[in-house]
């Protein structure tokens, strides 16, 4: 067998109130050409403005990712000419990357790996590009909205490796709040670096660029590690070179080789004064990274005692996790919680389709509804109800037991008091109780039930109804 | 005289007591780069429908001026005197011109300069040469041509351009007026089609240094379309051009002033620039560079702005900009509209750029040539801790006639005609001066400060325009 080495590439589009170099709207629009600053067109004249929310932004998934930061913010000019780059050179980083040197932990079937992070990048995006038969069309909505670049070492050795990272750096990028997840690695996002090599030899790299999805990734690697496998058993050589995946049949064509590699001629940005990054800076942007989805895994497993399951199911969505957590910080029991989030909540979040955001439950109010459960002033049935009342109309689930006259009665001298009374009334079915038959104490549960409207405790009631029938016919 | 003639302040008093108004004043430019046009071609553009502005307290109000044709005009023709942009009409204006709109400049035309700002000659446009007004067979220099000839021959009493190795500067010393480069970031470049962004600069022409000042003040200062621009606001030029300058210390460089020797007449223009200084009271003294750094000055400065030329025209390639020239292929588009729209000695400066770029060739070229660009900026600024400024002969000659050819690798050449690249590399704040006449013809010397001394360096300038009472061109003409 040889061992399959893979780096991967991942492009992600950061969200921003504002392009990365120019003063244009970043947002989706269904009109073409209509979020424009003279910067995107690459009007005669025009110079880059640095847009400090998106470099900070940047300097955030570094910091995430335990990169190590420049002193310096600093741009450079990759040079090429294409028909959607409208400047004839991309503004991105070389000299100095928003980070470099990072590692980012992955969870692959239970076992923690370091994926090591070569350097994540900031860079200004092309315009769309539209083929026809006879003409292309370009949008320039895309042109300069920011995105960042992040680059592995060639450190996974899985196509489970692989796909992994790209889900725990999507997470991350979610979590961190910079981008939307279908930002990451969509629209030709990924890039594939894979080799294969027989013990303790190198392997030829093979590159595959643009490929659209995260499953794609997962068959561009199923694809050649196949080709690479074959090759090497007929004792052949593997090319150094860039491949096109083609996402209808699931191959790679050869694109180029390494001869014809081209040449970026990168240089300094002159027009963007390197903008000092202080440690001020840093501990501000600290502050705002979250704990990431696999570290609250782990957590809610370990020191919750949630099992796996539940665990993944919460840190799934970082609201979720975040409104749970707060459950928990209020003082709720962590399982009762994760009960009440991963059950009824999300259950009807999926139900509706709609966000945590959307719903007016707030988790001060699970901490309630647990509460009122464990002093038994409701039934866990009356729970149920009460939660649904709560999510509809948002209000507090004390009010809704006060409004709807839940409250359970759980006083003894009161449950005895109906107790009497319903024996009294049904005499003959009480004289013929036979503590083996089960149906009849149910009768009884039910008299006293249909006397307090439901809100006899009914454990406490039961106790007491086989006390008294006991008593009853001696 | 005619009013145009006279000082920006002059006009300005005239314009407010209604001895003159704009419109005398835009006719009678108009008129003037009409007739001049078949002789001296300043101009590009020639705008007919100029309309007089209203005269207000700022002293530029109501009065005509020439703008470079790389700065972006909106709604007017912006050629960078090249065809790959003959028929461009920018939507937006340059900062510069939008605050010299502001202050209620007239403007009355679009000068031509060497293609896309590249070349010292004026004689690259894509609308023909431009000539020296002093001596039609002679050059004016460039890139800024034609804004400069405008102002030597009395068509507008200022003009903007813009320099990037010297195209101010040169230009002025060859027309006997004053040209301006300030210190990097004080003007901001948003709408000047970038040449070399590290190294270019907005300045002006304009007969004196008053002039000059008064138009810099108006067009200086910080702007969130320039990351590179800086606040100015305590530098004033106006106010600082009548401070005493006794006591200010000046240096020149030895080995550049050293090879003038052998051509007394210059020497002596120089030296009797000196002997002004002494009787101002500022102090004067030779200080020496390697000659090995000076020397590499032409080629860095070759090698940097070809570099960030080649990258900074990529837009050039008739999908967003430049004249499409149709293909099979969209490289096919691009390759034919950049081999037609540019002229040959742009497309080899661009060549060169890209060789210096090349992965391979970075080192050895691009980098070197930034590493002499740091040590003339560290030796400069260290002389400028002891002085206040540089003083050098513009050029090692009166404008060229057309047909004169230089030795470029003469040591004459590359260090005489190229030495105030010095100011664009450090971004030093400059200023050309005429010194006086030989053969006729205008020669000048260049005051180059520390960055940010913008207000001494024009101060020191005016003491010495007053000194050396040099007569434009268009003054005498009127005698």
């Amino acid at each position: 067998m040889y061992k399959v080495t893979i780096g991967l590439e991942v492009h992600c589009e950061l969200d921003s109130n504002s392009k990365v170099f120019s003063p244009s709207i970043n947002g989706y629009t269904e009109n073409p050409n209509s979020h424009l600053a003279y910067q995107d067109l690459g009007f005669p004249g025009i110079l880059p403005i640095a847009n400090e929310e998106a470099w900070k932004r940047a300097l955030k998934v570094s910091m995430a990712m335990n990169c190590t930061t420049p002193d310096v913010v600093l741009f450079d000019r990759k040079n090429y000419y294409y028909p959607d780059l409208p400047k004839g050179y991309q503004i991105t980083q070389m000299t100095k990357p928003v980070g470099i040197n990072g590692y980012v932990d992955i969870d692959v079937n239970g076992e923690i790996k370091k994926v090591l992070i070569h350097d994540t990048h900031l860079e200004e995006d092309t315009a769309s590009l539209d083929h026809y038969d006879t003409y292309s069309l370009i949008d320039y909505n895309r042109a300069c909205v920011p995105l960042l670049e992040t680059v592995t070492e060639p450190c996974l050795h899985s196509k489970e490796e692989a796909l992994t990272f790209l889900e725990t750096y999507r997470s991350l990028i979610v979590y961190c709040g910079v981008s939307e997840a279908s930002s990451v690695g969509g629209q030709g996002g990924c890039g594939v670096g894979v080799s294969l090599s027989v013990a303790g030899e190198l392997g030829t790299k093979v590159e595959m660029k643009n490929i659209n999805s995260f499953y794609n990734v997962g068959r561009a690697i199923d694809y050649e590690i196949e080709r690479q496998t074959e090759i090497l058993q007929r004792g052949e050589k593997v090319e150094q070179e860039t491949r096109r995946f083609d996402d209808e049949t699931g191959e790679t064509f050869k694109m180029r080789d390494k001869a014809d590699a081209v040449d970026y001629k990168y240089f300094i940005e002159p027009n963007i004064p390197p903008i000092k990054v202080t440690d001020e800076m840093l501990d501000e942007i600290r502050k705002t990274i979250p704990m990431l989805q696999l570290e609250r895994k782990q957590k809610y497993m370990n020191d919750f005692g949630l099992s796996e399951y539940d665990s993944e199911v919460l840190v799934k969505v970082k609201e979720n996790s975040d409104f749970f957590q707060e459950c928990v910080d209020k003082g709720a029991d962590p399982k009762k919680a994760c009960n009440w989030v991963t059950g009824m909540l999300m259950g009807y979040l999926n139900e509706n389709e709609i966000k945590i955001e959307d719903i007016p439950v707030k988790p001060i109010m699970i901490k309630e509804l647990i509460d009122l459960v464990d002093n038994k002033t409701i039934s866990s049935k009356q729970a149920k109800e009460v939660f649904e009342c709560m999510i509809e109309e948002g209000k507090e689930p004390n009010v809704i037991v006060k409004e709807k006259g839940m409250m359970q009665i759980t006083d003894d001298a009161a449950i005895h008091d109906v107790v009497m009374e319903v024996l009294k009334e049904n005499d003959e079915q009480a004289k013929e109780y036979n503590p083996e038959k089960t149906r009849m104490i149910d009768f009884f549960v039910g008299q006293v039930m249909k006397k307090t409207r439901g809100k006899a405790n009914p454990a406490k009631t039961m106790e007491i109804l086989r006390e008294e029938l006991a008593k009853y016919n001696k | 005289m005619n009013y145009l003639d006279r000082s920006l302040e002059e006009i300005h008093t005239a314009l407010k007591e209604g001895k003159v108004t704009s419109s005398d004043l835009t006719k009678e430019a108009l008129k003037r780069a009409h007739d001049a046009q078949e002789e001296l071609n300043s101009f590009v553009t020639i705008l007919d429908d100029a309309k007089e502005s209203e005269v207000t307290d700022n002293v530029l109000s109501g009065i005509p001026c020439a703008i470079k044709d790389n700065f972006s005009t909106k709604g007017i023709l912006t050629t960078a005197s090249s065809n790959i942009l003959s028929d461009y009409v920018p939507v937006f204006d340059a900062t510069a011109v939008k605050k010299l709109k502001d202050a209620g400049m007239v403007m009355i035309g679009k000068t031509v300069l060497d293609e896309l700002a590249m070349g010292g000659t004026g004689t690259t446009g894509h609308t023909g040469i431009v000539r020296n007004p002093w001596d039609p067979t002679r050059l004016i220099g460039g890139s800024s041509a034609g804004s400069a000839a405008a102002v030597a021959r009395g068509i507008v009493p200022y003009a903007l351009g813009s320099d990037t190795g010297d195209s101010i500067r040169k230009p002025a010393g060859y027309g006997g007026i004053v040209g301006y480069k300030p210190t990097y970031g004080l003007v901001s470049r948003w709408g000047l089609f970038a040449f070399a962004s590290s190294l270019d600069h907005v300045g002006c022409f304009a007969k004196y240094v008053k002039d000059v000042a008064h138009v810099m003040d108006n067009i200086k200062g910080i702007d969130i379309n320039d990351m590179t621009s800086f606040d100015s606001s305590d530098i004033k030029f106006v106010e600082s051009l009548d401070k005493n300058v006794k006591g200010r210390k000046l240096f020149y460089i030895k080995e550049i002033v050293d090879e003038l020797k052998d051509d007394k007449k210059y020497y002596d223009n120089f030296l009797k620039v000196l002997d002004y200084c002494k009787e101002l009271g500022i102090e004067v003294k030779e200080e020496s560079i390697d000659k090995k750094v000076l020397n590499g000055i032409y080629p860095s400065y070759m090698a940097i702005s070809c570099a960030e030329a080649t990258s900074n025209n990529s837009n050039l390639t008739g999908i967003p900009f430049g004249n499409r020239k149709e293909g099979h292929s969209v490289d096919e588009v691009m390759i034919n509209t950049r081999t037609e729209g540019f002229s040959e000695l742009i497309r080899r400066r661009f060549v060169i750029g890209s060789f210096i770029l090349q992965k391979e060739n970075q080192e050895k070229l691009f980098k070197n040539a930034q590493r002499i660009r740091r040590l003339v900026v560290d030796k400069m600024t260290e002389l400028f801790e002891t002085y206040d400024g540089c003083i050098m002969p513009n050029a090692g000659s009166i404008a060229p006639r057309f047909d004169d050819e230089m030795d470029r690798l003469s040591e004459k050449y590359l260090l005489l005609e190229n030495h105030l690249a010095i100011g664009n590399f450090g971004g030093f704040p400059s200023i050309t001066i005429p010194s006086g006449l030989i053969d006729n013809m205008p020669v000048a010397i260049n005051i180059t400060g520390p960055i940010k001394t913008d207000d001494i360096v024009c101060n020191i300038a005016n003491k010495l325009e007053e000194k050396i009472g040099f007569t434009p061109l268009s003054l005498k003409e009127e005698k």
